[in-house]
């Protein structure tokens, strides 16, 4: 689709000669060269390797320098890391104290149980009305009795620490950008490069570089769930109607007062948004981290899969699941709670019911636990009567363990099924279209991408393609990207396929819609090492189980983007196309679409991103491409090929999204839509 | 006012931590490693208890396996139970260099091998020896490596290449490497439901000997001629063409600070060893019987509590 619509739009307005070729002939020349210069030369399949630089090892070599020899004015360098760790660790700590640990230096024990369930069930109805507390109060109950309850609290000192940080860094970098040119040129990239670089990119460097354990999940965590939020505020803020912002200035608003008093509220949708992401991937990378030190959830998690046991896992998933909604739910109503204008006219005991309410319940509760021990943690086994008359009423573990059963029965008897359509895929698709891009020469790609790049965006895309895709074939990291090329445009295609149609038909149904958006929430926060073990038992490793495992995580922005995008259309652009006559189908086709393409758009930018991030998970499956270098670096610690393979990952989201942004750009600019 | 109320409460709410920390560290924690399988974490528990027993306070830490010596070495951990000859020996050397201590080795022995369930011996009755099971190798092709067998190999960072292995013995096999350990477990579980043939890398100690019947697979015994002298062993042209060590070490590993801040638990954890039997004994509580890994520890600790004074004393 993309180079059958960019001729009609370039050739008119470019006064270049070139455009007087026509542009197929123009790719053929470019394929044809290509094709014909490795013929006669080998270093046009792969780079010579005494042209290679060694980049890897560079990196490597830095990084053990920094680690051991470098001074900055004459502090060492180690040093000044493990500061900032050490500063980081009180926030850390103290919100371990707060959730599990508790206060031994006053004798004061963790909050009990009761009173977080009881606190945030509180929250959410003050916040949210009542069925928002009663998804709280099921949610708390599951966790107390999957006896998941101390996890939870583990995975959330992480959380209640890093949210904030990401979120407030987000907001304050997305003001600057729209403030500043300079920093929009410095920091947008900077954006799509630290979120397009998988989540374990990120550990072994930060692991090296600061203290083991929490402080480096907290750090990872940050790093990875910020951009989202600056991104939304940059885009929330472009997006404020100048009729809103000319009304503040003509009220006379300084240019603080215009940012924090309007421009901020009147984009506080979109800004919400965005702290919904920066939760979503906050629990999505604490998972992760686990593995560079982070305890709770995520490391019980990934112990259960090393064990197989699977039912435990979907148990741990699920609650990693649940705790992100509650708290996307309770973000959301919090934004969207009215004002309450008639506060002045209540007492200050009915203001603040809920807050005594809370007070009384906490004072309560650490009394009570005292003398019952199931208050201040939930019981292990909920047992009934006493003695021999004892019946266990629920047992997590048998549940469980029927789970797995079930889970092992499933694949016996649809094996002999899907292992023929298995076959059928790698054979005659996956294996060839992966060994087409192994064959591709570098000149063909580099010049096909390139001149895409430059009919599309212009010379500065032009220049920025070829610096990237230049990138990765100099350091000899050709074989592996193409590899991962080839996995994820696979991916991708699958997910549009599926996704697209989906938003399209949320969008239209309210009732789809309603299921269809909590399945999204779950499956972006139900966490993504899960899918591995069933895909391999089904599919046995090979691409095509690693395809299988992108697909869930990596279609939910198709979904979401395009459901949003035909939600915002405006109801006057509806109107009027059926004023016009338009069928149900016209209307999707040539009015619906087109406008909510640019929306569409960044979901499919969104689901590459995702898919490649993906590879890095998939490389658990056993992959040979650069998912697999960054999984490999943490543990040989070649934190150089790690970080160069991330590098890239994030190279190839970086060309597919200035080559879809441009195309996009341009389609909106010949709709007048812009 | 009430911007400023929350401000000093929220100031007050940071300081807390640090004098609460100050309590707590008039006894230091020792940190100890847990990594992600069933022995590890047995074993880590019971030492930790030990520990405690002896009036330490411990913690412990969830690390990677290959991450944990660096973190060691950097006094960030403190103690690892169990380090691998097999999968661990390059990251231990390396951090052993930058001053992480070998805190000695246990008796048990380690064997890493090609691996086969015993049903395979039904229909490939010589598969116990790598020459009987390349007789048969075309039962454990796929699609990928058609005509040729799949042989499913160890991540391939675990520093052993089976492909040289195949090539040196001239064998039908293709080795097509995972990406971590439970992805072999995955495929060995999916393979036994269906009783459909396979062969794996497997090692012993862990919990699949519990949990599924079967043997290693016998290669020519491992020796340095194997690796140097081309007439040595069954292909006179290639060297490599045995297979792996029978009995690898298995050590415990120590930050260079244990043994200046807690020298007690130091020359407790000296003491401390384990063998093959008790650590297959110490998986199979949590692997079979469903215990959590911790629970685990304490029994062990209950019937072996001579072992365990031994180490005190």
């Amino acid at each position: 689709m993309t180079e059958a619509t960019a001729p009609t739009a370039t050739e008119t307005n470019r006064g270049f000669s070139l455009a007087a070729i026509p542009l197929w002939a123009q790719f053929a020349a470019i394929i044809i060269f290509g094709v014909l210069l490795s013929l006669v030369w080998d270093g046009a399949t792969r780079w010579p390797e005494a042209w290679t630089v060694p980049m890897a090892a560079w990196i490597t070599e830095f990084i053990e320098w920094l680690k051991s020899e470098a001074t900055i004015f004459g502090v060492e360098f180690k040093e000044i890391t493990r500061g900032i760790g050490a500063a980081l660790k009180a926030p850390v700590k103290w919100a371990e104290y707060l959730l599990y640990r508790g206060f031994k230096g006053i004798g004061l024990g963790p909050l009990p149980w009761v009173a977080v369930a009881a606190g945030v069930t509180i929250f959410a109805h003050w916040v949210g009305g009542r069925r928002l507390a009663l998804l709280c109060v099921l949610t708390m109950i599951y966790l107390a009795t999957f006896n998941l309850w101390k996890d939870s609290m583990k995975t959330m000192t992480i959380v209640i620490v890093a949210v904030p940080m990401a979120a407030l860094l987000g907001v304050v970098l997305g003001i600057w950008v729209t403030r500043s040119q300079t920093a929009s040129r410095i920091i947008s990239p900077m954006f799509d490069l630290m979120q397009a670089t998988p989540h374990m990119a990120y550990l072994a460097p930060v692991a090296a570089l600061f203290a083991f354990g929490p402080v480096t999940a907290l750090i990872a965590t940050v790093i990875f769930a910020m951009p989202p939020m600056a991104r939304c505020t940059i885009l929330g803020l472009q997006t404020v109607s100048s009729d809103v912002l000319e009304a503040g200035q003509m009220s006379g608003c300084t240019k603080r007062q215009l940012l924090w008093k309007v421009a901020l509220p009147s984009s506080k949708r979109t800004l919400m948004l965005g702290l919904n992401q920066v939760v979503m991937q906050t629990l999505a990378m604490v998972v992760i981290a686990s593995i560079a030190g982070a305890t709770g959830l995520g490391h019980k998690l990934l112990y259960s899969l090393q064990q197989l046991r699977l039912g435990v896992a979907i148990e741990q998933g699920i609650a990693i699941s649940l705790i992100a909604i509650v708290l996307d739910r309770l973000t959301q109503a919090y934004a969207y709670k009215e004002t309450d204008h008639f506060a002045a006219t209540k007492t200050w005991t009915q203001r603040h019911k809920h807050m005594l309410l809370f007070l009384g319940i906490l004072v309560v509760s650490y009394i009570a636990a005292e003398y019952w021990r199931w208050v201040k943690i939930p019981p292990s086994k909920f047992v009934w009567g006493t003695g021999d008359a004892k019946t266990v009423l629920f047992d997590a573990k048998l549940l469980a363990r029927h789970a797995d059963q079930a889970i092992r029965d499933f694949n016996v008897v649809a094996f002999d099924y899907i292992n023929p359509i298995r076959d059928w895929v790698t054979i005659w698709i996956l294996l060839p279209v992966r060994d087409f891009f192994l064959w591709l020469p570098w000149p063909v790609f580099v010049g096909v991408i390139g001149l895409a790049a430059w009919r599309l965006g212009g010379l500065s895309v032009l220049l920025l393609c070829l610096a990237l895709m230049f990138s990765f074939i100099v350091t000899g990291f050709w074989v592996e990207t193409m590899k991962t090329t080839y996995l994820v445009l696979i991916a991708a295609a699958l997910c549009v396929m599926i996704g697209v149609p989906l938003g399209i038909w949320a969008a239209r149904s309210e009732r789809v819609a309603n299921i269809i958006m909590p399945i999204c929430d779950t499956l972006q926060t139900f966490p993504s090492f899960i899918y591995l073990i069933p895909a391999i038992m089904l599919f046995r490793i090979g691409d095509f189980a690693n395809i299988f495992a992108i697909l869930p995580y990596a279609t939910v922005p198709a979904i979401r983007y395009t459901y949003l995008g035909l939600k915002r259309i405006p109801p006057v652009t509806i109107e009027a196309a059926i004023a016009n006559g338009a069928t149900r189908m016209q209307r999707l086709f040539k009015v619906e679409l087109p406008v909510a393409l640019p929306e569409i758009m960044l979901g499919l930018n969104q689901t590459i991103m995702m898919a490649l991030a993906m590879t890095a998970i998939t490389a658990l499956i056993g992959s040979t491409d650069l998912g697999q270098e960054v999984v490999r670096s943490i543990s040989t610690q070649n934190f150089g090929r790690g970080i160069l393979a991330g590098f890239f990952i994030a190279a190839l989201g970086i060309i597919a999204d200035r080559l879809i942004g441009s195309w996009a750009a341009e389609r909106k600019r010949q709709l007048g839509v812009a | 006012m009430k911007n400023l109320l929350k401000g000093v409460a929220l100031a007050a709410l940071m300081l807390a931590p640090g004098m609460a920390a100050a309590e707590v560290e008039s006894d230091e924690p020792i940190i100890i490693v847990q990594n992600n399988w069933t022995s590890q974490l047995v074993l880590s528990y019971v030492v930790g208890k030990t520990l405690e027993k002896m009036g330490y306070t411990v913690e412990y830490a969830p690390s990677d396996s290959q991450l944990q010596f660096q973190a060691m070495a950097d006094n960030d951990m403190d103690f690892q139970v169990e380090a691998w000859e097999g999968s661990m020996k390059s990251a231990f050397e390396k951090a052993a260099e930058n001053g992480m201590l070998d805190a000695g080795t246990h008796s048990a022995l380690t064997r890493e091998e090609w691996w086969i369930p015993n049903y395979v011996l039904e229909t490939c009755p010589g598969a116990g020896s790598w020459e009987g099971l390349n007789r048969c190798a075309e039962q454990f092709a796929t699609a990928e490596t058609k005509p040729k067998g799949r042989f499913v190999g160890p991540p391939a960072d675990w520093g052993k290449n089976y492909a040289d292995r195949v090539g040196a013995l001239e064998m039908d096999f293709e080795a097509i490497n995972v990406g971590q350990a439970a992805t072999l477990w995955a495929e060995l579980q999916s393979a036994y439901d269906r009783k459909e043939p396979i062969v794996l890398f497997n090692w012993t100690p862990n919990f699949i000997e519990s949990k599924f019947e079967g043997q290693f697979v016998d290669f020519p015994a491992p020796s340095d001629a194997c690796n140097e002298v081309k007439e040595w062993g069954p292909n006179p042209n290639a060297t490599g063409d045995c297979g792996a060590p029978h009995s690898g070490w298995l050590k415990k590993a120590a930050s260079p600070r244990l043994p200046e801040e807690w020298p007690g638990a130091w020359a407790a954890l000296q003491k401390v060893d384990f063998n093959n039997a008790q650590i297959a004994a110490a998986a199979l509580m949590v692997d079979v019987d469903g215990m959590e890994p911790e629970e685990a520890a304490e029994k062990w600790i209950e019937d072996n509590g001579d072992i365990v004074k031994s180490w005190m004393e």
